[in-house]
Parts: C-alpha cells; structure tokens; sequence
C-alpha cells in the first residue's frame, strides 16, 4: 500500500487463508481499507473474490490469519460476529430480499431486531433510505411485483438500515437485466459520493473507473494487483492481470 | 328375510352419533395443532448442531414411521403407566415427590391426542424439512448479514416460505390423521367410530350406521380441509413469481 496511515484501517485482513475441505480458496489475503475508501475487487470466477468479502462479515469462517473489522477482531464467537455484522451491510448477487415481507418490512427487519427500535422509529429509517434508493413509493409492495434492479435497490436500502460503517456488495449487478444495471451502479455511486466505506465484487470496469480508490485483481485465491484505476487500467503490471483486461474490456 | 332399510332408528341415535362426531373432529383439531408443533420444533432440533438432539429425532421419526399406530396407541396407554408407577416408586424413593404418582397414567382422550400428535408430528418433521431445505440457501445469509441469530433467521425469514413450499402434503397428512382419530376408540376415547359400533350393536342396523358415519366422516374431513385452506389464505398470502 502506498497511502500513509492516519488511524486503524476500517477492515484489515492478515495472512488470512480459506479452505472449502482440501481446496485452498484464499491465500495469505492482506488487505487495509481505510474509513471512506472504495475497493473495486475483480478477476476471473473462482479466484475468490466473493470468497474474501464473505469472510469479512463470517458468512465464511477462515482457517487462519486475522480479521479486524471496525476494531473488532472477528472471532468464532458470537459476539464478535454479531459486533461485526451488525457494523457491516451486504447486497447479494441475487438480491436475497424476503418474499413473505414488504419492502418496508424488508428494511425494518434488523432494526427492530438488532437494535431494539421502536416500530415507528424503524419505519422512519426504513423510508429515509427507500427515498435515497429512490422506491419509496413501492414501500407496500413485495419483492415479487418488482423489478431486478428494484430489488436490488430495495437489497441496498436495506443493509443502509443498519447504519453500517461499511457496505459489502457481491456482484450486486451481474443476475441483472442489462437495462437495470445502470439503476443500480447509479445508486451505488451515490452512496460512494456520500462517503461510505465500500468493497465491491464486480466486473463493471467503468464503475471501478469511476468511483474506485483502488482496483483489487484477484487470481486463483491471492491477490495479484493493487492499484488506483488509472494505473490499473493503463499500466497493469501482471500479465494475468493484462489478460484478465482484455478480456473482460473486449465483452464491453 | 331380506334386510330392511330403516333410517328411522338412526334419527333416534342422531344425538350421540353427532356429539360423538364432535368428539373426532376435537381430536382432529387437538391432534393437528400437537403435530404442527412436534414437526416444528422437530425440525429445528433435527436440523440443530447438538448431535443428540439430531439422534434423537432421527429416531423417534423412525421409530413412529415403521410400527403400526394401533400399536403405539396401546403402548402409550397400557404398557408406559407401568413404567410410570416404578418411576413414582423412584422418584418417591429419593424423597424428590412426597408419594408414588404416576405420571404417565392418562386418560384416553388425552391419550390419543398424544398419540395422534406424535403420529402425525413424525411425518410432518419430514414434511417440513424438505420445505426448510427447498429455501434458498441466501435467504439464511441474508439474515445472517443482518445481524440476525440462526433461531431468529428461522422463525422469522425461513420458517414462512418453507411452509408455504410444502402446505399441500402438510394438509393431506393432516388430513390422515383426521381419518385415523377412527383408531382412538380402541383405547375407549370417546370418537365417532367406536360410538357408531356401540349404536350397531343395539340396533343392528349395520347399513345405516356405517352409511351415517361414512358421512360424517367425509364432512369432518372436508370440514378440517377448509380450516387448513382458510389458514393459508390468511398466512401465506404474499406474491411470488
């Protein structure tokens, strides 16, 4: 890392290594975040991308190495796990939204829950951040009468509900119709541009240029390359890295 | 002497056929709710981390599914209180209750609602696993990145669609056990069949007393169907794809 270190990173991971049984998914994975900064995270499938920011919030233990989420070493405890979750919002690949509850129960859900607010209190954040994602007006309605990327932005809208330090996004537009994928890299940008602490697992070359602090390139569960973009995208220092480019910048 | 058809005599005896009638359909709706709450809570300890617990259920699940009710029933109801009396005995022994009890010396209607519910409860375990098991694997993650515990991801995200995925064997298993309260009556609980045989045995009018059962039998089935329907227009109402 080439920035000087005013305070303790956001997310630190160190030496942190994943097994799925004899499969070695992660590798030695080190990695600081500062408070406000966005990752782009990027590489082919199966490298572990989706692996590594799953870790971060324990949806997937790891083996070895260190977590440290918001001063909070991730154990195996409950405590510490439900410390860090409960600081760290996630948006899925396929939305994951409940279909037996409305969009505003959808968001209410973990206030009331996890943070012991009262119902009226929970549906005033619930509707400050559907207005932000700009769905408010489908706030009755549920997942199933609406669109991918409405969903998607109701999934965002959520993990906002729990005023998260960080937000964790895992191919938040590729189960996406192309026409919706703009809707929610807009609103992703948004939230980038309100200061949040962002990790983003996605291919969208373009959102990475635009909004990234660094580009994280990630091969066979390690991480090869880390860059601002403009370095990322013009001098790529890996010949897998190059590859990976041109591949994935051909498709567009 | 041809047989005679004669409903008048069944008129006579309409009171206790209905009120006995009435006594199946309580131990349909008693028997349901007990199996509702043993297939539920079966689940989560089938599906639980503490590996007893687990055993356990497995077992019991087997158990049931491979002897005959009729042979449950009687072993609930003759052969446990004797279990029960050298249990007081024991407990009493060791100065734990102040004389011999015998807990598990019940009466039959009890009785078989028990064993209703543990019957039906076995098969509503499987039922319901496989709803538990058909809920997509993100909706659990879901909950877990929200900070939820497992418990709560259960009762309050997966336990709904699981339900709804598998509501139509759920009924129809519900809808056995309503028929099989017929069984009850071999441990003297008070149900519409064993009534009916009583009536027969007085009257000697077979056909009309197994004709008017036969009935009865299909309203109550019918009856508990639209329970469960009505149940479900109320609870699993949301939109899906």
């Amino acid at each position: 890392m080439t920035q000087t270190r005013q305070a303790a990173p956001m997310i630190l991971m160190e030496g942190v290594e994943k097994w799925y049984g004899q499969f070695k998914a992660l590798t030695d994975i080190n990695l600081e975040v500062n408070s406000g900064e966005k990752i782009v995270l990027c590489g082919p499938s199966g490298s572990g991308k989706s692996t590594l920011i799953r870790c971060i919030n324990h949806l997937e233990p790891i083996q070895k190495g260190r977590i440290v989420v918001d001063g909070v070493t991730l154990g195996h405890d409950t405590k510490s796990i439900d410390a860090v979750r409960r600081g760290a919002g996630m948006v899925f690949q396929q939305f994951n939204l409940f279909p037996h509850m409305t969009v505003l129960e959808n968001c209410t859900l973990s206030p009331l829950r996890t943070r012991g607010l009262k119902k009226d209190a929970a549906d005033a954040l619930a509707r400050k951040f559907l207005a932000r994602v700009q769905i408010l007006d489908q706030a009755e309605k549920y997942p199933a009468q609406l669109s991918g990327g409405q969903q998607q932005r109701v999934a965002i809208a959520r993990a906002l509900c729990m005023e998260p330090k960080v937000m964790l996004f895992d191919e938040p537009t590729s189960a996406l119709d192309p026409e919706m994928v703009k809707e929610v890299l807009d609103t992703m940008v948004e939230l980038a541009r309100d200061g949040m602490t962002m990790i983003v697992v996605t291919h969208e070359m373009g959102f990475a240029r635009q909004v990234a602090d660094r580009v994280i390139f990630m091969a066979s569960g390690q991480i090869v390359e880390e860059e601002p973009p403009e370095q990322f995208f013009q001098a790529p220092k890996h010949e897998r890295t190059r590859k990976f480019l041109g591949e994935i910048l051909r498709q567009h | 002497m041809a047989y005679k058809f004669d409903f008048g005599a069944i008129w006579e005896a309409m009171p206790q056929l209905l009120a006995a009638g009435l006594g199946t359909l309580g131990l349909a709706v008693a028997g349901s709710l007990l199996a509702i709450v043993i297939g539920i809570g079966g689940v989560v300890l089938r599906d639980s981390r503490l590996a007893p617990a687990r055993w356990l259920v497995m077992s019991f699940v087997e158990l049931i599914r491979n002897t005959p009710f009729l042979v449950q029933i009687y072993f609930i109801f003759f052969a446990l209180p004797l279990l029960g009396a050298q249990l007081g005995q024991l407990l009493a022994g060791l100065g734990l209750i102040a004389r011999p009890t015998n807990y598990l010396l019940i009466g039959p209607w009890p009785t078989a609602v028990i064993a209703l519910g543990l019957n039906g409860g076995a098969y509503a375990i499987e039922i319901i696993r496989g709803g538990v098991q058909a809920v997509p694997k993100g909706q659990w993650e879901a909950g877990a990145a929200l900070g939820l515990h497992r418990a709560t991801v259960f009762r309050l995200i997966v336990l709904k669609p699981a339900l709804r995925a598998i509501y139509p064997s759920l009924t129809s298993q519900f809808t056995l056990l309503t028929l099989t309260t017929s069984i009850a009556g071999a441990i003297a609980a008070y149900e519409l069949f064993s009534e009916a045989k009583f009536i027969d045995s007085q009257i000697y009018k077979p056909f009309e007393v197994y004709f008017t059962i036969t009935v009865f039998y299909f309203v109550i089935s019918w009856f508990m169907n639209q329970l469960f329907q009505a149940f479900a227009r109320r609870y699993f109402s949301y939109p899906t794809k």
